[in-house]
């Protein structure tokens, strides 16, 4: 088991032939990841990395039958091509571009909520299943097979999380990037649903930052829908109001989307909320013991 | 990417929505050349209201500031011009060191009955653009929710329907117009919607949209923020960014391509990635230190990239210490070392660097680090290189 992409999973990259593309489809290949070809306008019908080169999603996904994408287009031109991998019948999108105009997103939103893919991103490193699928820029020897499952909007702090887990010898199941942008696929809800369902899974990490409400609904649905274990840690205690900490949803504004009262909200959901990124390892055991002792 | 209020207003203008009458001046006599074309152009000579005069800023608070004053006369005007122009205002918004005004906005006044609140932004819980409207205008917002919150009416708007004449109505009525003003708060409503997409906004407020005695809508102030994002297909919008609004080493970060925000402290922070740039000045706090910046140098950290961030820190002179956190990823720590170094030596560093290193060949790093005679420490972990900084600044 794990969440969402497995050894079964078939990747296709769009922007395949570019540098990025290339770079991490070379990564994704070493570390075992079915790709299984990818899409770049107009070299269709070429071979790059020993796979074959499609001139639109549609031809990729009827002459190979995949079932995942992945995005490293321009921000200029990556919600098009969310659209088209989304219109040509792939599952599950992910959109590692960072960039993307909010504006773009909204429609993009509105018209993958419509058809029921999955889009996971954008400006996010995205998915992997350790020793089975590694979709996205995240370093794949960091990983190791285990029992967490971890979900973050920011991508070095989900390495923190990995590496810390892995040192602690507890492993991880599935790790999903969902990204810093304020319009987005996936949110910690829907992934808290799926690593709660997935068996495999017995403790959650959920690793939060400044701006919107998204981990105080979190904790709402923890409250009520979730067993397991979960440790937490959110950025940005230090941060300015009203400034853009880099990612563009990271933002305090109007007195909302501190970081004191997602920790509290969390707090309250009975989450173990790490008061320093070093602490996640040790907070996530701690998590596992309480809920061990409660039962 | 924020405007000023000005600038804002052209805009409004340019889709045909009403603004007081009046022109923006950098000097003095600028100042009064506006007040007198008020006078002379719309009204015939015959004007007899107050002229204000309004310091441009990226700031609020200004009124409370002394940068918005009513006056009665040219030479008041000439007057109130030359003391706001070329100075710092402060406002409880961005004090200590306010921001310098260069330009000051001369307008009409116009005869207020009431005061409404109206906005218009991206929201993130509906994934929709929203229109936020209020009869408490001339309150902050978070005045307003925190007071009236029974006063602040929304409408979420579907982007295939767009803002739909119905939502201005529910709007309308509830904030007690009547008669014409419906059809003109409507109009004036679906032309925001199309300016807000068409411009690529991220936010759109006007507080006050007044009310005149005789019962005409007019914007009296506005702000507006473009989403940086999509700057690249706005040419012209992107021409309209002030940097002396903004500080001046993020300025030049900016222009760098670097993210960094400056902050108060004296260990500054070289970081990669968003959120580990986040924790680890919430990690300095949390030891006992205060960090001087953000900053997220990107996956890369090469030695030119690392460079330009130590540059952009030491721009700042409290910075007594810096702290580099680098997990590696991707990219080999070894050669993240040999950037570090390499950088260090170029910039002359003549304060501590304390370099966090994790990722591939980290051991191979960390010796290259302690080896490389220079005034660099290499630290143990994440708690370890807090520890080090904090105690390096004390």
């Amino acid at each position: 088991m794990a969440i969402l992409v497995d050894k079964n999973t078939r990747v296709i990259c769009q922007g395949f032939t570019g540098k990025q593309g290339t770079f991490h489809s070379e990564q994704a290949l070493a570390y075992g990841t079915k790709m299984v070809g990818g899409v770049t306008p107009g070299k269709g019908g070429q071979q790059h990395l020993k796979l074959p080169v499609f001139n639109t999603v549609r031809d990729a996904v009827r002459d190979t039958k995949a079932n995942a994408s992945v995005i490293y287009v321009p921000p200029a031109y990556a919600a098009d091509s969310i659209l088209e991998a989304a219109d040509a019948g792939i599952a599950l999108i992910v959109c590692i571009t960072e960039g993307i105009p909010v504006l773009d997103m909204l429609n993009v939103k509105a018209a993958i909520k419509a058809n029921g893919v999955k889009l996971i991103g954008p400006n996010c490193p995205g998915i992997i299943t350790p020793d089975e699928c590694k979709i996205g820029i995240m370093p794949g020897s960091i990983h190791l097979r285990g029992k967490v499952g971890v979900v973050s909007r920011s991508g070095t702090l989900t390495y923190e999380a990995v590496h810390q887990t892995t040192a602690l010898g507890l492993g991880q199941t599935t790790c999903v990037g969902i990204g810093g942008d304020p319009i987005k696929g996936l949110n910690f809800i829907e992934c808290l649903s799926l690593f709660e369902a997935d068996p495999e899974t017995e403790a959650i990490i959920m690793v939060g930052e400044i701006g919107g409400s998204d981990e105080e609904a979190a904790a709402d649905y923890i409250k009520h829908h979730v067993t397991k274990p979960v440790a937490a840690y959110i950025a940005g205690l230090t941060a300015p109001a009203g400034k853009r900490m880099g990612h563009a949803g990271a933002i305090i504004s109007g007195g909302s989307g501190r970081a004191e009262d997602k920790i509290k909200a969390l707090e309250l959901a009975g989450c173990v909320v790490a008061n320093s990124p070093a602490g996640l390892g040790e907070a996530v055991l701690q998590a596992i013991q309480l809920k061990g002792r409660s039962k | 990417m924020n405007l000023h209020e000005y600038q804002a207003k052209n805009l409004l203008k340019q889709y045909g929505l009403p603004t007081p009458i009046g022109a923006v001046a950098g000097d003095a006599a600028g100042a009064v050349t506006a007040a007198k074309s008020i006078n002379s152009e719309q009204y015939g000579g015959q004007y007899r209201g107050q002229y204000v005069v309004k310091a441009q800023i990226h700031a609020g608070g200004r009124g409370k500031a002394g940068g918005v004053k009513l006056l009665d006369s040219l030479t008041e005007v000439e007057a109130y011009a030359k003391k706001l122009l070329g100075n710092p205002l402060v406002t409880y918004q961005n004090a200590p060191d306010g921001q310098l005004v260069n330009q000051v906005l001369v307008e009409e006044t116009l005869p207020i009955a009431h005061e409404l609140y109206l906005s218009m932004l991206v929201d993130r819980t509906h994934e929709r653009l929203v229109v936020v409207a209020s009869s408490a205008g001339g309150m902050d917002i978070e005045e307003i929710a925190a007071h009236h919150p029974e006063q602040i009416l929304q409408e979420v708007c579907d982007p295939l329907n767009g803002l739909v004449g119905y939502q201005a109505r529910n709007l309308a009525f509830a904030l007690n117009l009547s008669g014409e003003q419906i059809a003109a708060f409507t109009k004036l409503l679906k032309g925001l919607y199309k300016l807000f997409k068409e411009n690529d906004l991220s936010l759109l407020e006007i507080n006050p949209l007044i009310v005149t005695t005789d019962g005409k809508l007019v914007a009296l102030d506005c702000k507006m923020s473009v989403d940086d994002n999509a700057l690249y297909r706005h040419k012209d919008l992107s021409e309209l960014r002030d940097l002396s609004q903004e500080d001046a080493k993020e300025a030049a970060a900016h222009a760098a391509g670097i993210n960094y925000i400056a902050l108060n402290g004296n260990i500054g922070c070289m970081v990669n990635g968003a959120g580990l740039a986040m924790a680890t000045m919430d990690l300095i706090k949390l030891h006992g230190g205060a960090p001087a910046n953000f900053l997220d140098v990107g996956g890369g950290a090469t030695a030119k990239t690392v460079t330009k961030a130590f540059k952009i820190i030491l721009a700042d002179s409290n910075v007594k210490a810096i702290l580099v956190n680098i997990f590696g990823g991707i990219m080999r720590c070894d050669i993240i070392a040999e950037g570090i170094i390499t950088a260090v030596k170029e910039v002359g560093m003549l304060i501590p660097v304390i370099v966090r290193l994790e990722g591939t060949n980290v051991d191979l790093g960390k010796q290259m680090l302690r080896e490389s005679g220079l005034n660099i420490i290499s630290a143990e972990n994440l708690t370890d290189v807090a520890k080090q900084a904090v105690k390096a600044t004390q």
